[in-house]
């Protein structure tokens, strides 16, 4: 990476950045297109968890990985502190990979 | 400082704490690509998002070109412009705070952000996960790329899981139904809760299964995108 390419990068993902907020305020934001952006942003993250949990590379990331994040979801569901849940999520991976689980 | 906002600290240091080992591993990944350390720093400082820095590093050092890099990180962070709709009221109107707030906007700010009942806590929650990652994974890039060829690999450690775990987890209250037991508050619109649950997790099953349905055909970034057509199947 050059320094010229990464001051493109940089300001193409803060121009991404900046114009929700710079668009908001032209935008009336009614309380249903407030709860449509919600879901949005709910959709999106669903999504960045199904992807990162399943897949590496346009490929299945293994079994270690959505094992730990599956360990890591029953430990959230069962409401345990948020911390315990990240680290069984990451531990259960680390401990399936070191047993020799992909 | 509160109780709550003690609970939100440790709750954010330890995505902190694991985005700053990843970023041990981007600062190896950049020396090893060929970058200067001065160079990789500058870059995590500046673009801040460590899928796309990633994905453009490995871009050039499979062989392609600085276009190409650049297209595929912003590709991946395009998904920005729709969370800053989302997170704009907690960004507030002043434009110092505005300014700062969209360079620090991630994905893990963002679901915490979400994952609070009231607006100030939402901005409580917005602010010290984005600081608390902005100082966890600049310090990581810096040792990782000073360390160099010496740092591992994080899959070792699980952090891999980390990621979409924690994410999980702040999604998780809002699409489950609201509990009902004794010592929660009474329920003010009990109903109107388990439907807006009931929504949230239709949006977010379809949600997932488009990008995994599109993630092996098109490049990165673009199924989260697409998923936002999940938001469909809550106009009816």
């Amino acid at each position: 990476m050059t320094l010229y390419s990464i001051l493109v990068l940089a300001a193409g993902t803060y121009a991404f950045r900046l114009a929700g907020p710079l668009l908001s305020d032209r935008l009336q934001v009614s309380a249903r297109a407030q709860e449509l952006m919600s879901l949005a942003t709910i959709a999106m993250l669903s999504a960045l968890v199904a992807t990162a949990t399943l897949t590496a590379q346009g490929g299945f990331a293994g079994w270690a990985r959505p094992a730990g994040v599956l360990v890591g979801a029953l430990l959230a569901w069962k409401r345990l502190p948020f911390v315990v849940v990240v680290a069984a999520a990451a531990l259960t991976a680390a401990g399936l990979r070191l047993a020799g689980v992909p | 400082m509160g109780t709550v906002d003690r609970a939100l600290v440790r709750d954010v240091s330890a995505i902190a704490l694991a985005s700053g080992v990843v970023g041990i591993s981007f600062g190896a990944l950049a020396v090893a690509a060929g970058m200067p350390v001065w160079l990789a720093l500058f870059m995590s400082v500046v673009v801040f998002a460590g899928g796309s820095q990633f994905v453009a590093v490995g871009v050039v050092a499979a062989g392609g070109s600085p276009v190409a890099a650049v297209f595929a990180g912003l590709l991946l962070n395009a998904r920005h412009l729709p969370f800053g709709l989302a997170v704009a009221d907690v960004l507030g109107r002043r434009w110092p705070t505005r300014l700062l707030g969209a360079h620090l906007m991630v994905d893990e700010s963002v679901a915490f952000a979400l994952a609070q009942p009231d607006p100030a806590r939402r901005r409580a929650a917005y602010w010290w996960c984005s600081g608390l990652l902005f100082v966890g994974w600049n310090l990581g890039v810096t040792v990782g790329s000073v360390a160099g060829s010496a740092v591992g690999d994080p899959a070792t450690l699980g952090l891999d899981a980390a990621f979409p775990a924690s994410l999980l987890a702040l999604l998780l209250p809002g699409l489950l139904p609201p509990r009902k037991t004794s010592d929660a508050a009474p329920p003010v619109d009990g109903a109107g809760a388990e439907d807006k649950a009931a929504r949230a997790r239709r949006v977010a099953l379809v949600g997932a299964v488009i990008a995994l349905a599109t993630t092996p055909f098109l490049p990165a970034g673009v199924p989260i995108l697409l998923a936002l057509l999940a938001v469909g199947v809550a106009l009816r």
